[in-house]
């Protein structure tokens, strides 16, 4: 059994003070009490403060270019079936430089657990607008506040009917590790978007902020019903919801691969009689 | 009386089924026993325009298109106008009985009269089989096999319409040269420049494909899905190129070999994942089909203007190996080879075809698939699945290869990272593993120059003049520089078929000493000439360059030196 000091601990490049501590706890929490062994896991990153989450870590990873954890998720995915993978990245590298992989992601429901650190900034950079920041946020690149409308993750992910959709804050370790476990146990898409106050870039959405806002989705309400799903999706200002919003039961991507059915692809052969024959059809 | 080569054109609009002609007489001419080469040039569109199928058929090898038509198919006016000049003495024209040839010998066939308008392409191929002296059973044969699985209603009205097209020309002699008949009838397969890709990659042990369709390389996709399940190969349609290659760089981390065809806007799109594939030391192969750019440029033609591209592309220094097939058959033994080499290197693999190579049919032996092994990724050179929890993905070594374990296929925890890193995988900004790491991964280019695959060279040890290429003109140049030598020249011929990276060695004493050297290739600024000027100091200034996005014939190479 894995112990949360198999997981390792490690200096961080993290601000004093940042969400990512505490969602590292969560991950680990969640990570032991789901049994998994650190070389079971594949957690792949993009780029950012969120994306540098594998290198605080024991397990393996795959740390690549920004914006594009999911499809190398994807392509480990469909090479080996038994890996538990994570991709973990933040609002920017998830949803607007990997935007378009993250629509592909939702109509694929590629079985893969997706957590997005989402402080509504890019902190990395040092304080632009995400594509989650709110209408009129002000920073040194949109001085006069954003203009355009933020995206809504959780309600594209409800709108394709993934496998999993569920809203986290960094502030209740605990309540997210609990998310984090479920997640890991679907077969398909699992999207946790999890809510993070950045202490060094966004004076808006702060902890405080966050605080009065957040409540848990009432335990009555039902994940499998889409519309009750997609409503819940909508609402986020003044109240704004924490829980699981959907529970779908879509085929996972990968099982459209019956070689799959045979473990990972590395340990498959090649049949040459087969491929004899298929050379022999062109004539 | 009869012909020992002919080339054959097939012209009409998007739409009309000159493929269909086109594919069903080179399927006949191949199982008969004839040599053949094909190029097609169609328009980037699905319906009208001016599109072409040429075949060059002959009972003796040959490795290039030959300008010039010997029987010319038309299934519209506008085939008849364009093409006319081109006749050859003694060519023959098959057009529909309402076209007009001008001076040309015109063969009119009422088609109407013959079939169904359905079945105008089978009374073409047959009225074209019967003029070529083919056999009729032999083309019924071929054309049940092209046409595949039909209704039997369907296939029955296309042997009708055989049948009227033999008789009519059977009734209607026309005083036009037969085919000699082949030397003997061997055992030969009909494929494409893209499919010898895929087959050569399928016999590499393929694992995952990933791609987003653009011409010229779709096919080469659209072959490895056609057979993916019974080769257990995973494919996918990404969303785009960026996804792909991430894909196919994720998917050989977790120990697939991974293949990503493309083309030069695609390629372009790829980049930072190339880049990528350097730093995290992934074996990758990109299959770079090109046609002209810059931009869409000429989406369905031909041209080598990605030689530099390749080899630059991405940003940073890292080694990578490019691959140049000269002929379908190079085509299956490169790929194969490509994926061996991405693999044993842990780099990146580019393999550059060009639309006429990938879109041109030969027939070619059958491939020894005895003997053929797939990479077994993460393989001979790692501890791999063995290796233990100190496990360091990137530890330094003096060949700069470092043990490549698998994740999740044993105790090792595989770290690779994008970032600089030390050799656990992990990030640094420590500058002098920075440097050492740097080091590391430029000593695989060692590796990689030792396994070059040398030039090909034909001709006189001691030329007067060499004519050198690259990749899909190999054939133009062979035949340009033969004939020359018919003419009593000394000429040889030197062709690159690994444009990177470049072994002076294999190549420079024996340029050097030439009378003179001309550089052939398809763009307008003459890339490898430049290539090996970097790398040798030698300067071709002689240049035979093509960029109208039509391939390099021997015909072109011969005016442009004047012989």
């Amino acid at each position: 059994m894995a112990s949360l000091e198999d997981y390792g601990e490690f200096e961080t490049a993290w601000c004093p003070g940042c969400g990512n501590f505490s969602i590292i706890k969560a991950l680990k929490q969640a990570l032991v009490k789901s049994g998994l062994a650190p070389h079971q896991v594949l957690l792949v990153s993009g780029i950012g403060q969120a994306a540098k989450m594998p290198h605080y870590l024991r397990c393996n990873c795959f740390n690549g270019l920004h914006g594009r954890a999911l499809p190398a998720a994807t392509g480990a995915r469909l090479a080996n079936p038994e890996l538990k993978i994570i991709v973990e990245s933040g609002d920017g590298c998830s949803y607007g430089e990997g935007g378009n992989h993250f629509l592909a992601g939702l109509r694929r429901n590629i079985d893969v657990t997706m957590l997005v650190h989402d402080n509504q900034v890019y902190g990395l950079t040092k304080g632009q607008a995400s594509p989650t920041s709110g209408e009129g946020f002000v920073t040194k690149a949109q001085p006069q506040g954003a203009y355009s409308k933020p995206f809504n993750p959780l309600a594209a992910a409800v709108g394709q009917r993934i496998s999993f959709v569920a809203r986290g804050f960094a502030a209740e370790a605990d309540h997210l590790a609990g998310l984090i476990a479920e997640a890991l146990t679907v077969r398909g898409l699992a999207l946790i978007d999890i809510l993070q106050p950045c202490v060094s870039f966004n004076k808006v959405n702060t902890f405080a902020w966050y605080k009065e806002r957040v409540y848990h989705i009432d335990p009555a309400h039902d994940a499998s019903d889409w519309q009750a799903a997609m409503k819940l999706a909508q609402e986020f200002g003044e109240r704004i919801p924490l829980g699981v919003f959907w529970r779908g039961g879509r085929m996972a991507f990968s099982d459209h691969f019956p070689v799959l059915q045979a473990g990972p692809l590395a340990r498959q052969g090649t049949d040459y009689a087969a491929l004899n024959e298929i050379m022999r059809k062109f004539v | 009386m009869s012909r020992d080569e002919i080339n054959i054109l097939i012209g009409g609009e998007a739409g009309q089924g000159l493929a269909t002609v086109g594919q069903g007489l080179a399927t006949v001419l191949v199982r008969t026993g004839y040599h053949l080469v094909v190029t097609q040039d169609y328009q980037s569109r699905i319906r009208g325009g001016h599109n072409t199928f040429a075949l060059r058929a002959s009972v003796k090898p040959i490795q290039a298109p030959r300008e010039g038509v010997d029987l010319l198919v038309a299934l519209n006016q506008e085939t008849l106008t364009l093409h006319e000049k081109e006749l050859n003495p003694g060519a023959g024209v098959v057009a529909d009985a309402g076209l007009t040839c001008g001076l040309a010998p015109c063969y009119n066939v009422p088609y109407a009269q013959l079939s169904g308008p359905r079945y105008l392409n089978t009374v073409a191929l047959g009225v074209s089989s019967s003029l070529l002296g083919l056999d009729r059973e032999a083309v019924a044969d071929g054309l049940a096999k092209f046409l595949g699985k039909l209704s039997p209603e369907m296939a029955a009205k296309n042997q009708e319409a055989l049948a009227a097209a033999y008789a009519h020309a059977a009734a209607n002699p026309a005083p036009f040269t037969p085919l000699a008949p082949p030397a003997a009838a061997a055992d030969r397969l009909l494929m494409t420049g893209n499919e010898a890709i895929a087959l050569g990659a399928l016999a590499a042990g393929l694992k995952l494909l990933a791609f987003y369709p653009m011409t010229p390389a779709t096919s080469v996709a659209l072959t490895v899905i056609a057979h993916a399940r019974e080769m257990g190969v995973v494919t996918e349609q990404a969303e785009d190129e960026i996804s792909a290659i991430n894909m196919a760089l994720g998917a050989a981390y977790a120990g697939a070999p991974a293949l990503v065809p493309t083309s030069g806007g695609g390629f372009a799109l790829m980049v930072e994942g190339i880049s990528l594939a350097g730093m995290t030391e992934t074996p990758v192969v990109i299959v770079l089909a090109q046609r002209p750019g810059p931009a869409t440029g000429l989406p369905t033609r031909t041209e080598q203007g990605d030689l530099e591209f390749a080899l630059h592309a991405g940003h940073g220094e890292f080694p990578r190996a490019l691959l140049a097939p000269g002929s379908v058959e190079d085509c299956f033994h490169l790929a194969y080879h490509a994926m061996h080499l991405a693999e044993k290197h842990q780099s990146p693999v580019i393999l550059l075809t060009d639309q006429f190579l990938a879109d041109s049919y030969r027939a070619v032996a059958p491939f020894d698939l005895s003997g053929l092994a797939p990479v077994k990724a993460g393989g001979a050179e790692a501890g791999g699945a063995e290796a233990g929890g100190d496990y360091e993905r990137y530890a330094i070594t003096s060949k700069g290869i470092s043990p490549r374990a698998l994740p999740g296929l044993g105790r090792a925890l595989v770290v690779s990272d994008s970032d600089e890193h030390t050799a656990d995988g992990h990030i640094t900004e420590d500058l002098s593993a920075r440097a050492a790491m740097v080091d590391k991964r430029l000593r695989k280019l060692a590796g990689l120059t030792a396994e070059v695959l040398a030039p090909i060279w034909e001709g006189p040890e001691e030329a007067g003049t060499i004519l050198v290429g690259w990749g899909s003109t190999r054939g133009a140049v062979s035949e340009a520089a033969g004939a020359l030598r018919a003419q009593g020249r000394s000429v040889a011929a030197c062709h690159f078929r690994q444009p990177w990276p470049l072994r002076p060695d294999q190549f420079l004493s024996r340029l050097a000493r030439a009378g003179q050297v001309v550089m052939v290739e398809g763009n307008a600024t003459g890339q490898m000439a430049r290539l090996i000027r970097s790398e040798t100091g030698l300067h071709i200034s002689r240049q035979v360059l093509r960029y109208d996005g039509l391939p390099i014939t021997p015909e072109f190479i011969l005016r442009a030196l004047g012989a």
